[in-house]
């Protein structure tokens, strides 16, 4: 894998491609002159997108953020052109957070609304319902999700995650940190699905390779409500515990935590940002929270060393320095996951180009285009950061922050670099039949 | 954490429970007894009460008891007016045949359970405790609010003890619970007592929401648990009966709280659900029924 | 009463008939979506044989289609099995779960009834959660590549193909709908119904209205089972949300209105139900409003349902 920064600058680039996607464009009118009247009557019809959202069920508040961020992206790409140009149309659809119901809103994006592609999943559970329709219906289906399942290689060619890192990367950049830093006996506690059950499986590998050990491992079912019952199995000479949770009762579960504790010696805590997405740190009853470490993947309170991407990125999907909404500074968003959706649809739209996609027949030519890519530069349309895009394996891998938590808010102490979480694939999808 | 502070951190959780589900299952035993018939939408009165305490406090500025106090109040009055309609415009119209309030009751269900969610939306909002305290165990700690949530609970149960034991009204219930055409011919309204003991029945599961909704979040969802939780007390206790159902709140919680220490919650679901599953099938008067049906 | 019943099984042939000559009119999305209902129908027509014409109503018959789904899924994901074994093995479990719990559950009745299949099918769903290593849980099993094709007399037989899993489909509702309407036509049908109308004077008559009802779930049971194992197989996953009580509820939901105690109603409210909560999820994601709504007013203004109002106001044949 390979991966050369880009040197060029947004606009070049973006020039560099139009020109690229009109030259595409000649080779197919001369190869395919008498489609071509098909071709212009058809070319203002709208390239339309059809987004798999959690409006409702447990993930509901990222869902919340995943559609404003959507719609944001949308508007700007059509204020400069659209997609080859021709507009570009979101469809959403509500999946109820709920894999039946995801896989028939594919069935539907496919049948009835006859969407070009599908996109914006995050729950790892609807992602892995979801895709065996997405394949058999030959719908490409990029998700933001950051599970391990499209890099894994189980699902299927027409699944894609180019705008968010996996967390068998995350995990494996910030073991070392952890390591050396809390400590090296650890108690997870993380919920009981497919996105847990990755944490589970590659924290313990890589907390291994650098020498440590998890003492105890705690299973929380997503849609549980209370949790001052799970904590007594935390093994008293726990140095670190680390926590991950996911779903309605996540303050909750924060909350009770603080309880436990109390004003006792507890041990160092690391959590996933997920345990707190969407919740303000200046709550009642988080105090405890100070001097403990979060992962995050873009860092909610804008830093001292803030890139104007990431100016830009917030100006444009309407959230503040201190990552809330820009009309409601108690609506906190989803900071550390929606950017991806952001991202998803700049590759999205580089794809389309590359390949001068213009309608379903083309879906084929945009799988392969999109396999083609190797990385995105940091930029405006990658605010979150450089990124190598794997194309056998269908994933990207960016940078990670470590942030502790300072008089409630968030202060990035630690970032990883793209090598730090790269491993060896074990999958090629470029193999599968398209 | 050794075995003895162990078993009291399952307590105090399962208190909690106990206290919280005492209130809810009381309403759903009244409903049954005087009525007559199960009301499956119970749960949602649950939800709908949280909803309301959390929006009286999120509008109240100020200190947070304030809202807290006011949501006391309110919270079971709206809970029991919705009840009380619900009761009037349907399940009068269909002469509360158990079997068709059911399926009304599940209608009713889906009806307040959808309008909350475009109503409220479908996040888990957090309530301010109206009080927060930390309190210190040797090996753990525990919130000073949650315990004072079974007090409260207590001096509620004996409020609603005192009104259906000592008052008008709860000779009223009782006599239309004995026997339903004897009251008719003593002048009491029996319809009108109908729809007050549904609504009581509701604004109980409202007031034990507005003590649990600092507790955990609220959230459209949220009626399912204690619905199933209340169904599990009431045919414990016995179909209809008070005293048992109190009774078995009290051991349902706690055994609850303490079997998921132990193992898992899913599993000690199970368990219970299934032996109540029995219990209504092998023994319909209920363990602790202390009047033979 | 010749000529009534001659034009009654004319109008059901006939509706098969017009199921099968839409496959030629439908567009993708009708298509797939027929396809999902008529397995719902297959569920309904199951579940209406014991609340239509035994009069018992069960809150968790969710606990058998996933019963189905399971039989079926789980020996084709782990054990490599071909289609069409996974089918017959998934109704020989069906019908033996329905069976036992028949057994146990029938020994109550009315509101009780109820109450104990929800909790039976309230325990099958914590199960399908619980062991979650080998069901998936929530997150489901996606069926393997093997398992979208099978060879059946020397035909191959294509699963991801629409058409194939709309004739089917088709196939076995029709298979059920026939099975269904002679029984209901012959003696069970009438045992049921006495069973319904009075059980203590069937049992003085000397019936064993015990076995009757179990037969009835039996049955009931089965075909909501053979429903599971049709969705699990046709579109490849399974999961735990076929058990959610959401499942129990809609069948009873589908039944009531098409109207209890006919062979058509079940698949007719399957049909105008499922489509209502399409509609209405294009305005709301509050969709199951609607599931709230049409009960109370079934409940209040039409307990009969669709085909049974116009059964009662027109005296016609429906079975």
């Amino acid at each position: 894998m390979s991966y050369t920064p880009d040197k060029m600058t947004d606009k070049d680039k973006r020039k560099s491609l139009r020109k690229l996607a009109g030259a595409a464009g000649i080779a197919m009118t001369a190869q395919f002159s008498p489609a071509l009247t098909g071709h212009v009557l058809g070319s203002d019809r709208p390239i339309k997108v059809g987004m798999q959202l959690h409006r409702t069920g447990i993930g509901a508040s990222y869902g919340r953020w995943y559609e404003r961020v959507a719609v944001a992206t949308v508007k700007l790409i059509n204020e400069e052109g659209g997609i080859n140009g021709r507009p570009v149309e979101l469809v959403i659809e509500d999946d109820g957070t709920d894999p039946r119901r995801g896989a028939e809103v594919i069935e539907k994006f496919a049948t009835q609304h006859k969407t070009d592609v599908a996109y914006g999943t995050l729950f790892s559970h609807v992602v892995i319902g979801s895709s065996p329709r997405a394949g058999e219906l030959k719908l490409p289906y990029y998700v933001v999700s950051e599970g391990y399942h499209v890099a894994s290689g189980s699902l299927n060619r027409y699944v894609f995650q180019p705008g968010i890192t996996d967390v068998r990367s995350q995990i494996a950049s910030m073991a070392p940190w952890i390591a050396t830093n809390l400590g090296k006996k650890i108690t997870m506690i993380f919920p009981d699905y497919a996105f847990g059950h990755d944490h589970r499986n590659y924290f313990s590998i890589a907390i291994a390779e650098q020498g440590g050990k998890v003492l105890e491992m705690i299973p929380v079912p997503p849609t549980e409500s209370s949790f001052t019952r799970y904590f007594p199995r935390i093994p008293r000479e726990t140095e670190v515990l680390y926590h991950v949770l996911v779903g309605p009762g996540v303050l909750t579960f924060v909350k009770e935590m603080g309880q436990f504790f109390g004003t006792r010696d507890r041990p160092r805590i690391f959590g996933y940002i997920d345990s707190l997405e969407a919740v303000d740190f200046a709550t009642p009853q988080l105090e405890f929270l100070q001097g403990t470490h979060f992962w995050e993947a873009f860092p909610r309170y804008a830093q001292p060393d803030q890139t104007r991407h990431d100016q830009y990125f917030r100006h444009q999907v309407g959230v503040d320095q201190n990552g809330a909404s820009v009309s409601d500074s108690r609506d906190i968003s989803a900071y550390s996951h929606m950017f991806g959706c952001w991202e998803t649809l700049f590759i999205i739209k580089q794809a389309m180009e590359t390949c001068g996609y213009s309608g379903p027949e083309d879906r084929q030519a945009l799988i392969e285009a999109t396999e083609s890519l190797t990385g995105f530069a940091e930029s405006r349309n990658h605010p979150q950061g450089s990124k190598v895009f794997n194309g056998k394996i269908h994933q990207c891998f960016g940078i990670q922050h470590i942030s502790r938590v300072e008089d409630s808010r968030l202060k990035v102490v630690h970032t990883t670099s793209i090598e730090d979480g790269l491993y060896e694939p074990e999958a090629d999808y470029t193999q599968m039949a398209l | 954490m050794g075995l003895g502070p162990f078993l009291l951190l399952a307590s105090l959780e399962g208190l909690v429970q106990a206290a919280v589900l005492s209130l809810s299952a009381l309403g759903l035993c009244l409903v049954f007894g005087v009525l007559r018939v199960v009301n499956v939408a119970h749960g949602e009165f649950h939800m709908v009460g949280a909803v309301i305490a959390w929006s009286v406090s999120h509008v109240l500025f100020g200190h947070p008891l304030l809202g807290f106090l006011v949501a006391l109040f309110v919270a079971p009055l709206l809970v029991g007016l919705i009840a009380f309609t619900a009761d009037r415009v349907i399940l009068r119209k269909i002469n509360h045949n158990p079997e068709a309030t059911i399926v009304a009751t599940i209608g009713m269900l889906y009806v307040i359970q959808q309008s909350v969610l475009i109503g409220f939306g479908p996040d888990a909002r957090a309530m301010e405790p109206p009080f927060y305290f930390h309190i210190n165990f040797p090996w753990f700690g525990y919130s000073g609010y949650k315990l004072s949530v079974i007090l409260m609970a207590a001096a509620l149960l004996l409020m609603v003890w005192h009104v259906l034991s000592r008052t008008r009204l709860g000779l009223i219930m009782r006599a239309t619970q004995l026997d339903r055409e004897m009251a008719q011919v003593f002048g009491i309204p029996v319809g009108w007592v109908y729809g007050l003991v549904f609504a009581a029945g509701a604004m109980l599961a409202a007031l034990g929401a507005v003590l649990m909704a600092p507790i955990r979040q609220v959230h459209y969802l949220m009626g399912l648990d204690p619905l199933l939780m209340s169904f599990i007390v009431v045919i414990i206790g016995g179909l209809g009966s008070i005293r048992g159902a109190l009774l078995a709140a009290l051991v349902i919680g706690m055994s609850d709280g303490i079997i998921s220490m132990f193992f898992s919650p899913t599993l000690a679901k199970m368990i219970s659900t299934l032996l109540v599953a029995l219990v209504l099938i092998f023994k319909p008067e209920g363990l602790f029924g202390l009047r033979k049906s | 009463m010749e000529n009534s019943r001659k034009s009654s099984l004319v109008l059901h042939i006939g509706v098969l008939a017009l199921l099968f000559l839409l496959s030629f009119i439908l567009s993708d999305y009708h298509q797939l979506t027929i396809t999902r209902i008529m397995v719902l129908a297959i569920f309904a027509l199951g579940y209406n044989i014991l609340f239509g014409y035994v009069g018992l109503l069960s809150l968790g018959h969710a606990m058998f289609f996933a019963c189905g789904l399971y039989a079926a899924g789980l020996p084709v994901y782990y054990l490599g099995w071909e289609v069409p074994s996974a089918f017959l093995f998934a109704i020989v479990i069906s019908a033996f779960s329905a069976t036992l719990i028949g057994a146990i559950a029938l020994r109550t009745q009315g509101v009780a009834f109820m109450i104990v299949t929800l909790m039976f099918s309230q325990v099958a769903y914590l199960a399908t959660l619980y062991f979650s290593d080998i069901t998936g849980g929530d997150e489901g099993l996606v069926l393997p590549e093997h398992a979208r094709s099978f060879a059946i007399l020397g035909m191959q037989v294509d699963l991801t193909s629409p058409q194939t899993r709309y004739y089917i489909t088709l196939g076995l509702l029709s298979a059920s709908v026939l099975i269904v309407y002679r029984w209901v036509n012959g003696g069970p049908g009438r045992e049921w119904v006495a069973v319904r109308e009075n059980e203590l004077r069937t049992r003085m008559l000397g019936y064993n209205t015990f076995l009757i009802k179990l037969k009835a779930m039996v049955i009931s049971g089965t075909l909501s089972g053979g429903a599971g194992a049709t969705y699990g197989l046709l579109f490849a996953y399974i999961g735990s949300t076929f058990a959610s009580i959401q499942y129990s509820i809609d069948v009873l939901l589908f039944t009531l209105l098409g109207g209890a105690g006919t062979v058509l109603g079940p698949i007719l409210g399957s049909f105008i139900m499922f489509y209502m909560i399409d509609f209405f999820s294009g305005y709301t994601t509050a969709y199951l409003l609607a599931t709230g709504v049409v009960l109370i007013l079934l409940i209040v203004y039409f307990p009969l349902g669709v085909l049974g109002t116009l059964r009662k106001k027109w005296r016609l044949w429906l079975p």
